[in-house]
């Protein structure tokens, strides 16, 4: 079945080495857009027309562009353009960030803006002052209704780092095909083993988080 | 009686529209003033100028010697003493009954946190809900979170309890349980101002009735007078709209 080149050498570990890549370039992105994106959210509530505008251009380009356009354009495309060196690592960063940002933004434009008016005045109906509302009524809200959103969107991430391969990072996707090419002759039969694996290598990475997200929704159902 | 509540040439406009319309009014320590009107006469736009939910353009609105400026530093101050509860189910979902009820007088008055638990304990088991001080809001009828809702307005203690409407969104038999909370309220000597469409409510708890149309008071007066002897055509119109004759 071609689970037998696992064995050989090294290669589980490189594979788990390669799947630790995948997770750090998606955890890092995970927490620079979840910050960017509570930042952008917010200041998309303003109803600012100015930040509307390029709020809605930038999430538009993000939903239309295919994350592989993106990773190309600036890891080929802008290194040379600006004449910055970029390696694939922080293009890949960036990339997973701005689209990332773009998403959590708006969860979090939509979280807001679904808290009710009346929770504010019923708030200051009872003596608290704004910081005590947001604080005691409104936050503790917004993070239930992110928090299931969220984690459905760092899953995504990590699915998407299979991505970054096309740049030339090793990470736990090109890691299997190394193994399959290396074994050809030997294990014909590498490539089922070896994607399956990495099937269960994703499967093992993002189930407790999908099931994390449940737990919490079911807890925060009200 | 003392006055505790006074109104002063109170007028207000959403852009061109007058809400309302040089009002004065004055209510005294433990009355119960009930506010009837059209929907759109300006009631609840008035109940909410009273504890600063919305801009006074002109006149002024007295709490004792306290005066409710929307633009005060220290309006969250005055409201404390300003009880007040709306008309849609507005307690705080991520919080338990209980806790939806100690929240305020806790954080806000900074008072010991058992001896706010064993109040509102009471306060639930004076509305029939002890048994639903951990449950969460979305457990809770209509009428059992309006109940709650008065609680949490009682516990911090209001010198006047304004009440907006709370039986609006209730389903018909709902309304009964909530409108005896606030008439035991009443019979010990709480300062109201009501606004409700209830006319046998309104007849049965209050010292005196107010009929607001156009943001202007068109006739005022007690129970009696105003339900069995009005004296605007306004008023006797209004009122034939609440009985049925076949």
């Amino acid at each position: 079945m071609g689970f037998e080149v696992l064995l050989k050498g090294n290669n589980m570990l490189r594979l788990l080495g390669g799947l630790g890549v995948a997770l750090y370039i998606s955890l890092i992105s995970v927490a620079i857009s979840i910050f960017l994106g509570i930042i952008l959210g917010a200041l998309m509530t303003l109803k600012n027309p100015v930040i509307n505008a390029v709020s809605r251009v930038y999430l538009e380009i993000v939903r239309i562009m295919p994350q592989m356009v993106l990773l190309f354009i600036v890891y080929f495309g802008a290194t040379k353009i600006l004449g910055i060196n970029l390696s694939a690592e922080v293009s890949a960063v960036i990339v997973f960030s701005f689209w990332g940002t773009a998403e959590m933004s708006d969860l979090v434009r939509g979280a807001l803006s679904g808290i009710d008016t009346i929770q504010y005045e019923s708030s200051a109906a009872l003596g608290m002052n704004t910081a005590q509302t947001y604080f005691h009524v409104i936050i503790p809200q917004i993070i239930r209704r992110l928090i299931p959103l969220s984690i459905n969107l760092i899953t995504r991430m990590i699915k998407t780092t299979s991505l970054v391969m096309m740049i030339g990072i090793v990470e736990v996707l090109k890691v299997g095909q190394q193994i399959i090419e290396a074994n050809r002759k030997s294990s014909p039969n590498a490539a089922f083993g070896v994607f399956a694996t990495i099937f269960l290598l994703y499967f093992l990475a993002c189930y407790p988080i999908s099931l994390l997200s449940k737990y919490l929704e079911k807890k925060w159902e009200n | 009686m003392e006055e505790i509540l006074k109104v002063n040439n109170l007028s207000k406009r959403f852009d061109e529209i007058v809400v309302l319309d040089n009002l004065s009014l004055s209510v005294k320590k433990g009355e119960v003033v009930v506010i009837v009107g059209p929907s759109g006469c300006g009631k609840s736009t008035f109940l909410r100028c009273l504890n600063g939910l919305e801009d006074i353009e002109e006149g002024e609105v007295l709490l004792g010697e306290e005066k409710v400026n929307p633009n005060k530093k220290n309006l969250s101050k005055t409201r404390e003493k300003i009880g007040m509860v709306f008309q849609s189910y507005d307690l705080f979902p991520h919080k338990t009954i209980l806790q939806n009820i100690t929240l305020a007088p806790i954080k806000v008055k900074k008072r010991n946190k058992a001896e706010v638990t064993e109040e509102a304990l009471k306060l639930l088991d004076r509305v029939g809900l002890l048994s639903k001080k951990d449950n969460y809001p979305r457990q809770l009828s209509g009428g059992q979170k309006q109940r709650v809702a008065i609680v949490r307005a009682l516990i911090m203690h209001p010198e006047v309890l304004l009440l907006d409407e709370i039986t609006a969104a209730l389903d018909p038999e709902m309304v009964r349980e909530v409108l005896d909370v606030v008439l035991s309220l009443a019979k010990e000597g709480r300062t109201m101002l009501i606004v409700t469409h209830e006319m046998a409510f309104a007849k049965a708890v209050a010292d005196r009735v107010i009929f607001l149309e156009n943001g202007k008071i068109v006739e005022e007066g007690s129970p009696a007078e105003f339900f069995d002897h009005p004296k605007t055509d306004r008023l006797k119109r209004f009122l034939e709209t609440f009985s049925y004759e076949k």
